[in-house]
């Protein structure tokens, strides 16, 4: 219990840093993050630029402090529509049952089945590059895993009396599903989200990376990483601190993600 | 055995067919207009209308399924836009330059993140123990780029020790081949080794604590034969499964790593396409992945029920 309450401290203490820092950043930051400077083109970290300055001279701190806003924005609000669409599907099939179920799950088997990002890839270039886009596609591949987790737990829950009461009332299924049966998978439910928005990082920093999220010159950490990695040779800060920040936060949220786990879990 | 293969063989099918119409939904019955992309976004209406047609896109779906169906399963995969050439040899050659990075990866994946399991377990709560765990997880959390960019920071820039890009020179001796792999294929490890070392650490704890063990370890044999001959067979099974579930993770991993070292495999290849929404070249990539990965965790659940009668048991009678 006390391990757990400072993994939580710490992790959270993480997270807030990163919280303030992107949303503050309009205020925070020392320039602009798009600003363009000739005068100071590839410049290494110094006093003027803490983490220097990228091959159009601009600060490499602002655009890391500003990259941030798009993973924040981006991975709890993928999670939340892949946790919204797993527990409604996971509810759904534990519910009706039989072949529905059946069904429903073999293929969930089959998406689960197949690499999450090669998908992400094809519906972005389909639906075209953009914030929202990210948050659609990763919350529809998240959301059959996490109907799987509701499902194993919904199964065990319908078959208790309250289930079964709620049902002889005459409450309709929705009802059941919804009041009955949801609260009673919370507990997994919060956990696999915690677990999932690491993962929702991972994914839309990869995203990024590969181009598929927010356009240029908007900055974004993988974005970053991949139009810095030309001048890699000279001018190593450009990909450096990005690349930090993506460890800084991966590192918070799993840490939160753990401390969350055990508290829950006992 | 018959029977599980057989069941086995229905979610494969299952699992592609599932994949195919995905693949044919996303490309085909999304809003975004194949014709419109193709030509972009300043050509007039007309003229998209007329390469709609050409391209059979006004007829129903179901048909269109069908016939795309028919047309993929024939080997008939039509032409890149950006290479003009048919799509089909394109990337069954690039898919062998993949399988190479991605067997290189697996022989060094397998045996370090198992190795450093049973060692884990035998050794538990010693300081490597800790550092394993502690460390898979951090590197299993960050993205392959982020891990290949600081490898490469490292290795290629500041020790000069690895070279930065992954193909070799032509000609190339293996030892060549092997450093230019290094880097990339140490990526997708340290991404990928947290899982299954745990897996590998799990199962070995579970063996060594169960009353087989006991009874081997009780009727007075040696240490080193009770691991061997009961814990590590256990221990291992199902980490095999796992392994066949990391190959798609690799996958996914391969389109970042072979990105980001410039190695001209189909990862590359498949980000290529979609940077010059070459959808017909994207599509087939895609397929072929997806037909890779479901064959590899296909054979590798057939690996686990041939060496474990109880799974092929319990997965024929569910």
């Amino acid at each position: 219990m006390h391990r757990a309450n400072i993994t939580l401290g710490i992790g959270g203490a993480l997270l807030l840093v990163w919280i303030v820092t992107a949303l503050g950043a309009p205020w925070l930051a020392p320039y602009s993050p798009v600003g363009i400077d000739f005068s100071a083109l590839a410049q290494p970290p110094s006093w003027a630029h803490w983490f220097g300055t990228d091959n159009y001279g601009r600060d490499v701190l602002s655009r890391v402090m500003y990259g941030g806003r798009q993973v924040l924005l981006v991975a709890p609000a993928a999670t939340l529509l892949g946790l919204t669409l797993g527990a409604a599907i996971g509810l759904a099939t534990t519910y009706f049952g039989h072949w529905v179920d059946e069904a429903i799950m073999r293929v969930l088997d089959a998406v689960m089945a197949l690499p999450i990002v090669v998908l992400a890839l094809l519906a972005l270039t389909v639906l075209g590059p953009s914030t929202l886009n990210v948050i659609l596609v990763i919350g529809l591949v998240f959301s059959p895993l996490i109907a799987r987790t509701v499902r194993a737990q919904a199964l065990v829950e319908t078959r208790r009396e309250y289930v079964a009461a709620a049902r002889l009332r005459g409450e309709s299924a929705l009802y059941v599903m919804a009041v009955e049966i949801l609260p009673n998978v919370r507990g997994p439910l919060i956990v696999e989200g915690t677990i999932r928005v690491g993962y929702a990082v991972f994914t839309a920093a990869t995203l990024g990376f590969l181009g598929l999220g927010v356009q240029p010159p908007t900055p974004d950490w993988g974005l970053m990483v991949s139009e810095g990695q030309a001048q890699l040779t000279v001018a190593p800060w450009v990909v450096l601190f990005p690349a930090l920040a993506i460890v800084f936060v991966v590192v918070a949220v799993s840490l939160v993600a753990d401390g969350l786990r055990e508290r829950l879990q006992g | 055995m018959l029977r599980y293969l057989a069941r086995r063989l229905l979610l494969l099918g299952l699992t592609l067919f599932v994949a195919s119409a995905l693949v044919f939904a996303l490309t085909n019955a999304l809003p975004g207009n194949v014709g419109r992309i193709i030509l972009g976004p300043f050509a007039p209406d007309h003229a998209v209308a007329v390469l709609n047609h050409q391209l059979g896109l006004d007829r129903p779906l179901t048909d269109r399924y069908v016939h795309w169906l028919g047309g993929v399963l024939s080997g008939e995969w039509g032409r890149s836009l950006t290479y003009e050439t048919p799509v089909l040899p394109l990337v069954l050659d690039r898919l062998g330059r993949s399988l190479l990075l991605a067997a290189f990866s697996l022989a060094l994946l397998l045996p370090l993140a198992i190795g450093a399991g049973i060692y884990a377990a035998l050794h538990e709560g010693n300081w490597l123990d800790r550092l394993f765990s502690v460390g898979g997880l951090a590197f299993g959390a960050i993205p392959e780029f982020v891990t290949g960019v600081f490898l490469i920071l490292l290795f290629g820039i500041t020790l000069h020790w690895l070279p930065i890009q992954a193909l070799p020179p032509d000609h190339a001796t293996l030892l060549q081949w092997l450093a230019h792999l290094l880097m990339p294929a140490l990526a997708l490890v340290l991404t990928l080794f947290s899982y299954l070392f745990r897996m590998a650490r799990s199962g070995m704890l579970d063996a060594l604590d169960a009353d087989y063990t006991r009874t081997a370890t009780l009727k007075g044999l040696p240490g080193r034969t009770v691991i061997l001959r009961h814990v590590l067979r256990n221990a291992l099974l199902p980490t095999i499964t796992v392994a066949g579930a990391q190959i798609g993770w690799m996958v996914g991993g391969l389109v970042v790593v072979e990105t980001l070292f410039r190695y001209p495999g189909i990862g590359s290849l498949t980000y290529s396409a979609a940077t010059h929404k070459d959808l017909p070249l994207l599509v087939g990539c895609t397929l072929t992945i997806t037909f890779v990965f479901a064959c590899a965790n296909f054979l590798a659940d057939l690996l686990y029920a041939a060496l474990n009668p109880r799974a092929r048991q319990a997965i024929a009678g569910s």
